[in-house]
């Protein structure tokens, strides 16, 4: 019962940090059509950020003041990422087929990844390829909860899912109830007529990658809180587990990609920690291939007919 | 008598290609330079990729990123042939030459199970289109890396060492020699016009009477097979199979050469091959910088000529070219598109027309 | 000869909520010409997509020669004998003229991978037969000399020649047409109306087509069927189907016939594009 608890606190743990990753493949896959390949890497930006802010600010008491604004700085930062990505990689290719984009995110990808993995003499920027170690925001400590069952639970994990979850319910608000997100609907829907009806395509799209950005950055920093060893490859696999978070939900779709993460979070806990434990990276891409091939609109996807 | 001339004909290239290959090689040897071997096997190597990799992405348009999987399932079949033989004499013939038999019928083997995991992978994937293809393939390319990884017969994650070093210059050219054969012949038959087909007009080939998932899913095997051939090749050259030589970043590497050169011209993806593979050797101090390198070359790419150096053009339709006895080398039996230069400079952009 | 080339019996289409086409019957008999009209939306393209096998019925049968081709996919429907083009253009706009139609000469054969790699005898003999059918299948639409031309850059009335041609290569029963006029001069509809009767009686095909233009359509065809928001509300010979007042009433409104008594000036409703 104790191990069936850990893997639930753990996979849900897990799954909010694909969630958060997977709302900014699913907003920008919404209104570009786009596979924004980069994403996971703008993710290892933001923890990387945080930990430049951190260790600039290391001097200083470690307050919960700090760790907000440590976190909103890494988000700044991704927000401006984001923003530069779409300016001058994507947006020149508005016109062009989808594959010539998709070809295009994964350079993006790999620029930033082997970017970060250069190293200067005598510059600390970029980190080079050895992994560093995020420091601690807050001082941590776990305690056993319930205590019946010996449950190992820490107030990071505590923290990190309060902050996710209010990061998530800010995104529900913002693209349900606000112009903002009506227009970032319409866009989805068909971004040519939206255009027509007067809306700022081009803003709202840089606004949708920002948004974007900024909840990877989060979700980097909160991460990075709670497995501090961070280097310029590792938002690779997140990135692309949150993609098939995405998928699963029914890419487009907001809350989907909120459910379809925290399911695959769960369900890589469960089956790596009862089964097959040296797979677990595999499990997500077969999680992958069976919804695509059964259902591939995900849990909350429309079905769409093309017209001939 | 007529047979024995159509066998002539369509074994005639490797008949002229093999004893060039022979010389090249004695020549090589006899100067000592080791380094231009290594770099023209690489190189050769890269032009099975490339091209195999271009069935299914130029000619079909569809986009696959699984094709390090396919090489691996070639790798690791030939590694465990020949691993198993060494040293055994088959057949009574002395060490060196059985060694060479083995070899042949190692790869041939590799090309084999590559083409059915081609076929497993692709039966169900192909019915996706365009960036959902993308990703499957992109899964089971890492999907078989993990099976791999978790194999103790295979290795896991020390892979398969000690593998002898059969790979040579002949070896490496009659892989490419027979890869650009296959494609050649491939894209003026008419199967091959039907991958064009479907590459243009999923719809309207279908509506002409094409199986479209049929003929994907052939392209799709052809494809892996000859992905397995370069697998088999590489390991023995680097005397190692590890699953760290089969990872997506490998997948995407075959990518960027196949849209470098124009997806659908095979001399594109030849010069792509040969030219990234001289290249990055001249870049070997800089090593650092490569997939820096790469990651600004594909950006720029799609951002300034998507459609690659030769879009979709080969250097056979120039008409330069034409007069040349295709046919009686047999290397084509009808000729290609006639060289009426396209209005704008050549098509072939990844995704098609938008 | 008494058994029709084509056979829709109750036909309807589904998506979702949307009736799209309901409870179309049709049979078309080798060597015929029938017109499809109706305005936009009418569920005329729907019926052919029914046909080619683009969508299966919700409900009806469709038969072709006799076969019951219900959920087949749309390349076994066409090695069955039904070829159709497209209300916009789809030709491979990357292949030469010939390509496009030597495509479709090979329609329905999977084999041949090995015999093309092969080089094989077979490999040869097919390539020089295909080649020599579809240089004939462009003479026929008056297009060899455009031969090796790329279909992107002909001219849009070759084009709209070419897809016709390609279908013709496909060896049809039926010949299914979306609206060969659309975006032609009127010197190009009569060409083309001549040339859509010359086809059929070359080929011996049945001609099931879709038109907007009323002159091109009750020149052409021998028989109509008018759709309307998938209902089909009229069928007949095209004189009677002029006079028809719910044909007038589907394209131009209970006012126009208030106001206008049934009289149906010569050209029929409905503007030429």
């Amino acid at each position: 019962m104790t191990e069936f608890l850990q893997h639930l606190v753990n996979g849900i743990s897990l799954g909010t940090i694909y969630a958060l990753i997977a709302l900014g493949y699913t907003m920008v896959y919404g209104v570009l059509k786009l596979i924004n390949f980069a994403h996971g890497d703008v993710y290892m930006v933001g923890a990387f950020a945080g930990f430049y802010f951190a260790t600039a600010t290391a001097k200083q008491q470690p307050t919960f003041m700090r760790a907000v604004l440590i976190t909103l700085g890494s988000m700044v930062i991704c927000g401006l990422l984001g923003w530069a990505i779409e300016r001058f990689a994507y947006r020149p290719l508005r016109q062009r087929p989808r594959l010539t984009a998709l070809i295009t995110a994964i350079g993006v990808s790999f620029l930033l990844e082997y970017g970060f993995q250069l190293q200067f003499p005598g510059s600390w920027f970029p980190p080079g390829p050895t992994p560093r170690f995020f420091p601690e925001l807050l001082p941590r400590f776990t305690l056993e909860w319930p205590t019946r069952f010996g449950v190992s639970l820490s107030n990071y994990d505590v923290i990190a899912f309060c902050v996710a979850i209010a990061l998530m319910v800010g995104l529900q608000w913002i693209v349900y109830r606000t112009r903002f997100g009506t227009a970032m609907r319409a866009v989805s829907f068909d971004a040519q007529v939206a255009g027509l009806m007067g809306i700022p395509v081009n803003r709202i799209i840089s606004g949708t990658f920002v948004l974007g950005s900024v909840l990877a950055a989060a979700a980097g920093v909160i991460n990075a809180s709670t497995h501090p060893r961070i280097e310029p490859l590792f938002g690779l696999i997140p990135g692309l587990k949150a993609f098939v978070a995405a998928v699963l939900g029914g890419i487009g779709s907001v809350p989907g990609a909120m459910v379809g993460g925290l399911v695959l979070g769960l369900a890589e806990e469960y089956v790596a920690g009862y089964a097959l434990s040296s797979y677990r990276d595999a499990i997500a891409f077969t999680v992958l291939i069976v919804v695509l091939l059964f259902r591939p609109t995900g849990i909350f996807g429309r079905v769409t007919v093309e017209k001939v | 008598m007529g047979f024995l001339r159509g066998v002539l004909r369509s074994t005639l290239p490797f008949l002229i290609g093999i004893p060039i290959l022979l010389v090249l090689q004695a020549v090589l040897d006899e100067a000592g330079r080791q380094d231009l071997s290594l770099i023209a096997i690489f190189a050769a190597i890269n032009v099975v990729l490339a091209v195999s990799l271009n069935v299914v992405n130029g000619f079909t348009g569809q986009f696959s990123l699984g094709h390090a999987g396919f090489m691996a399932v070639g790798a690791y079949t030939a590694a465990k042939i020949t691993l198993a033989f060494r040293g055994s004499q088959m057949l009574g013939l002395p060490e060196d030459l059985s060694g060479q038999v083995v070899f042949f019928l190692a790869l041939l083997a590799a090309m084999f199970n590559a083409a059915i995991a081609g076929f497993l992978v692709g039966m169900p994937s192909l019915r996706l289109r365009g960036d959902y293809l993308a990703i499957v393939t992109l899964g089971f390319g890492e999907i078989i890396r993990s099976v791999i990884e978790n194999l103790k017969t295979l290795g896991a994650s020390t892979g398969l060492s000690g593998l002898p070093r059969l790979t040579s210059v002949t070896w490496a050219g009659v892989g490419a020699l027979a890869t650009v054969i296959m494609a050649r012949r491939l894209a003026v038959s008419t199967q091959g016009r039907a991958l064009f087909a479907i590459r243009e007009d999923e719809v309207a080939a279908e509506a002409m009477g094409v199986d479209t998932t049929g003929y994907k899913v052939r392209a799709f095997v052809i494809s892996a097979a000859f992905a397995g051939l370069a697998g088999g090749l590489v390991v023995h050259v680097l005397q190692l199979s590890t699953p760290r030589s089969f990872t997506f970043i490998r997948s995407i590497e075959v990518v960027v050469m196949v849209t470098l050169g124009g997806l659908g011209s095979i001399t594109g993806s030849i010069v792509a091959a040969v030219g990234l593979t001289v290249g990055l050797e001249l870049l070997r101090e800089v090593q650092q910088y490569r997939m820096v390198v790469y990651a600004f070359l594909l950006i720029a790419l799609m951002l300034l000529r998507p459609q690659g150096l030769f879009g979709t053009r080969e250097i056979w339709d120039l008409s330069l070219f034409r007069r040349f006895p295709w046919k009686k080398l047999g290397v084509a039996t009808t000729p290609g598109p006639a060289g009426v230069a396209p209005t704008e400079a050549g098509e072939g952009e990844p995704g098609g027309p938008p | 000869m008494s058994e029709p080339a084509l056979d829709l019996s109750h036909v309807t289409m589904r998506f979702g909520g949307l009736r799209a086409l309901v409870d179309f019957s049709l049979s078309l008999y080798p060597g015929e010409l029938v017109g499809m009209i109706g305005p936009n939306g009418a569920g005329k393209t729907t019926a052919f997509n029914a046909v080619t096998g683009v969508y299966a019925p919700t409900e009806g049968e469709v038969k072709v020669a006799g076969e019951r081709v219900n959920g087949l996919r749309p390349h076994a429907i066409c090695t069955r004998g039904v070829a159709r083009t497209f209300q916009n253009i789809r030709l491979f706009r990357q292949l030469t003229a010939l390509d496009n139609v030597r495509v479709a000469c090979h329609a329905g054969a999977q084999s041949g991978f090995v015999d093309s790699l092969f080089l094989t005898r077979n490999h040869r003999a097919e390539e020089q037969r295909i080649l020599e059918r579809g240089e004939e299948y462009l003479k026929v639409m008056g297009l060899a000399h455009r031969r090796d031309e790329l279909a992107r850059n002909l001219p849009y009335g070759e084009q709209r020649r070419l897809e016709i041609a390609r279908a013709l290569a496909t060896g049809p029963k039926v010949l299914c047409l979306d609206e060969p006029a659309a975006g032609m001069n009127a010197a190009e509809k009569i060409e083309l109306m001549a040339l859509i009767r010359s086809v059929r009686d070359r080929f011996g095909l049945a001609v099931l087509l879709i038109e907007h233009d009323m002159r091109v359509a009750m020149g052409v065809s021998e028989r109509m069927i008018v759709l309307d928001h998938g209902l089909t509300i009229a069928k007949g010979r095209p004189e009677a189907i002029r006079k028809d007042p719910k044909v007038i009433e589907a394209y131009l409104g209970d006012a126009y016939l208030e106001e206008k008594h049934i009289a149906v000036p010569v050209g029929g409703p409905g503007a030429s594009t």
